[in-house]
């Protein structure tokens, strides 16, 4: 590692001084503000705030439907997470065969992340579109009557789906040069060791991927639980009611929606203490079984 | 058991680059083969095919009489030692030992029994449960052997296995190389560009240039009789003289000198080859007139470089002989090496003429000088 010398002290600090201040001004001045007003219940008209104590915490967990978008965010996240990790990985699994070398390739292959993700949400809305989507058209020959936003089952496939193929590009890119970052020797002594390439990616090239797939697994993660609004907008929005959300569509909902300022940010730091758990949890025993290079 | 015969083998890159042409080895059970030659040759594309990891173009190989073209790298018994080790480097030294018996279906106990025994010979014992970036180069290059190893294979194939280690560690790796080879009779086919190594290691060498084989013979065949002036200035250090010569009636000018030396070989151009290290100093009489540019002390031995008859040479003495003033230069007869101007190949000169040598060649010389017009 190479180390550079500062002839000013401060000089350090100063170049720190943009992503600090983004950090603090969009990060934790709004969680501060959040914790402080779920103690206190906002007139609706603007007109002041009670203290309530722990109020706000209490009817977020137990009232409504809360529990069941928890478990609904739950699902969601696990199977957007898992499906596109696998899906990206699958694929790039298949273009690094393809692609050892030939790097004009891997820039085409690559070009898609850029297009797709902008893109992806609209895209996916009017594949599902009731009427002119050529998706519901299609399952339709099949006998599956689709109707996104007023069946909850189809509406949540249709967000799971565009989430997931939101998603697969990022995660195709990052397997992919993971992938090419394997020694082409360990790979080739590889495969005089062992006859079966199965057996091969999972003993020799997924350990050398861990890395790279215990990060993606962490920003899918978060890209399942608070990235898919877009997503979960496009689709529920002027919809009927009884449509699957997740609980950070769910904290829109209720502050902006409806009023419920306190309610929301109990909700929202409720989330935020989750994903606190969740990444303690996944550095202390995931990342012991990763193997940095 | 595994003799490897490599039959009329050529590599053709896509892009139609011919990295191999027309390669011939009749490998012997239990042969140290070594494959020597500059950078681009063709040596590792030709290991690499007999390993399975570049497929054949043309030609066959066979291991223990078995046709491999087409057989996997993991069937055809053969273990490989890469340059850079290519251990798997999220397994420990004991895993990585493991590993390949392991997807053979080895019964525990004898994978166990492997394991430590080569460990044993490797002495490796203390660090079976490192991972391999907690060892040094040296101990590395060991599990690297010990992989192959362990796995009994018919073939070890090793592509440069001693180049990332510093000078001293290669000298002593390879000598046990070397005894590990001897003790095991295991077939080796070793791929360098040190030609010291070469020398040292190979039953027989295979001396490549531009993926064709200049010259197979035991090391001191190859130094004693280089089949062509490649292979005259590769093999050997310092690499052999080479200097463009006349012959006339069986004397030899070099330049536009008498050299005192002669020849039965018929008159026109050659290039005469000279080993630095049979070439003698002599004070009085005939030979070759030598000056000296400069002197290169290696310390157990002293390099001449200077010019003869205008072209440069290098002549290795003794360090503690005494430098006469008027150098003079001889060899005896049997060391001189002639090849074609054209071909670079050797020529072999006849027996002797009768006359005695030197009349003849003086004679012949003082004649050649006046009808050259030197
Ligand atoms: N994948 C490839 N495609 C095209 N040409 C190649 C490829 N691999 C090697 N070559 C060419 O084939 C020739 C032989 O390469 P090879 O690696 O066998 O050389 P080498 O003798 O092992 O050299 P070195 O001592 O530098 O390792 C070289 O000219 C090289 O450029
Ligand atoms: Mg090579």
């Amino acid at each position: 590692m190479k180390r550079v010398q500062f002839n000013n002290r401060f000089l350090p600090y100063l170049f720190l001084l943009p992503q600090m201040a983004v950090i603090v001004i969009f990060f934790y001045w709004p969680s501060i503000q959040a914790i402080q007003s779920s103690f206190y219940i906002e007139d609706p008209f603007g007109f002041g705030s009670t203290f309530v104590g722990l109020r706000n915490y209490h009817d977020a967990l137990f009232g409504g439907d809360y529990l069941n978008i928890a478990v609904f965010t739950v699902w969601f996240t696990i199977v957007v997470t898992v499906l596109s990790l696998s899906i990206g990985l699958l694929l790039a699994v298949k273009a690094d065969a393809i692609l050892r070398g030939a790097s004009a390739y891997k820039t085409a292959l690559i070009a898609v992340y850029a297009v797709a993700p902008p893109a992806a949400g609209l895209i996916g809305s009017m594949f599902f579109d009731q009427h002119i989507g050529p998706f519901v058209k299609l399952v339709s020959y099949f006998g599956w009557d689709m109707k996104v936003g007023v069946n909850y089952y189809d509406t949540a496939f249709a967000m799971i789906f565009i989430s997931v193929w939101k998603q697969i590009p990022y995660n195709f890119i990052f397997c992919l040069s993971g992938l090419q970052g394997i020694p082409v020797s360990v790979r080739e002594a590889a495969t005089i060791d062992c006859r079966s390439g199965f057996r091969r990616f999972w003993t020799v090239i997924l350990p050398l991927l861990s890395p790279t797939a215990f990060f993606l697994l962490i920003i899918n993660m978060t890209y399942s639980l608070f990235d898919t609004f877009g997503i979960v907008d496009t689709v529920v929005k002027d919809k009927a009611a009884n449509n699957p959300v997740t609980l950070v569509y769910k904290i829109y909902l209720d502050g902006f929606r409806g009023n419920d300022l306190g309610g929301s940010s109990a909700q929202s730091v409720i989330l935020m203490i989750v994903v606190f758990v969740l990444t303690i949890f996944q550095f202390r025993f995931l990342e012991r079984r990763v193997h940095y290079g | 058991m595994a003799r490897i015969e490599i039959a009329r083998v050529s590599k053709i890159y896509t892009g139609g680059v011919r990295a191999v042409s027309d390669v011939d080895i009749d490998i012997a059970d239990g042969e140290f083969i070594v494959l020597v030659g500059p950078s681009g040759c063709g040596k590792s594309t030709l290991l690499r095919m007999v390993a399975g990891l570049e497929t054949i173009s043309e030609g066959s190989v066979s291991i223990g009489g078995r046709r491999i073209n087409d057989v996997e790298p993991a069937e055809r018994d053969i273990a490989m030692v890469f340059q850079n080790y290519a251990l798997y480097p999220h397994m420990s030294v004991y895993k990585n030992l493991a590993y390949g018996l392991k997807n053979r279906g080895t019964p525990k106990a004898e994978i166990d029994a492997r394991v430590a025994e080569a460990a044993r010979m490797l002495e490796l014992e203390p660090y079976l449960e490192r991972k391999p970036r907690a060892l040094s180069g040296g101990q590395r290059q060991r599990v690297a052997m010990g992989r192959a190893i362990v796995r009994k294979p018919a073939a070890f194939l090793f592509d440069e296995p001693l180049s990332n280690l510093d000078a001293k560690l290669r000298v002593s790796m390879r000598g046990e190389i070397k005894q590990l080879q001897k003790r095991l009779g295991t077939t080796s086919i070793y791929v360098t560009h040190d030609q010291l190594e070469a020398m040292t290691l190979a039953d027989r060498l295979v001396v490549l240039n531009g993926g064709r084989i200049e010259q197979i013979g035991a090391p001191l065949e190859v130094y004693h009789r280089p089949a062509s002036t490649f292979v005259a200035s590769f093999i050997g250090s310092p690499a052999m003289n080479l200097l463009p010569a006349t012959v006339f009636n069986g004397g030899i000018l070099i330049g536009d000198q008498l050299s005192g030396l002669s020849a039965n070989l018929p008159n026109g151009h050659v290039t005469l080859g000279l080993r630095a290290e049979d070439l003698r100093l002599v004070t009085q009489g005939t030979g070759m007139p030598f000056t000296i540019s400069f002197i290169e002390d290696l310390g157990a031995q002293r390099l001449l470089h200077g010019l003869c008859g205008g072209h440069p040479l290098v002549v290795a003495v003794s360090p503690d002989l005494d430098l006469p003033a008027n150098i003079r230069l001889t060899i005896a007869a049997d060391r001189l090496h002639f090849f074609a101007v054209d071909t670079g190949k050797r020529i072999e000169p006849g027996p002797a003429p009768v006359q005695p040598a030197q009349n003849g060649t003086e004679t012949a010389a003082s004649e050649a000088g006046m009808t050259a017009g030197f």
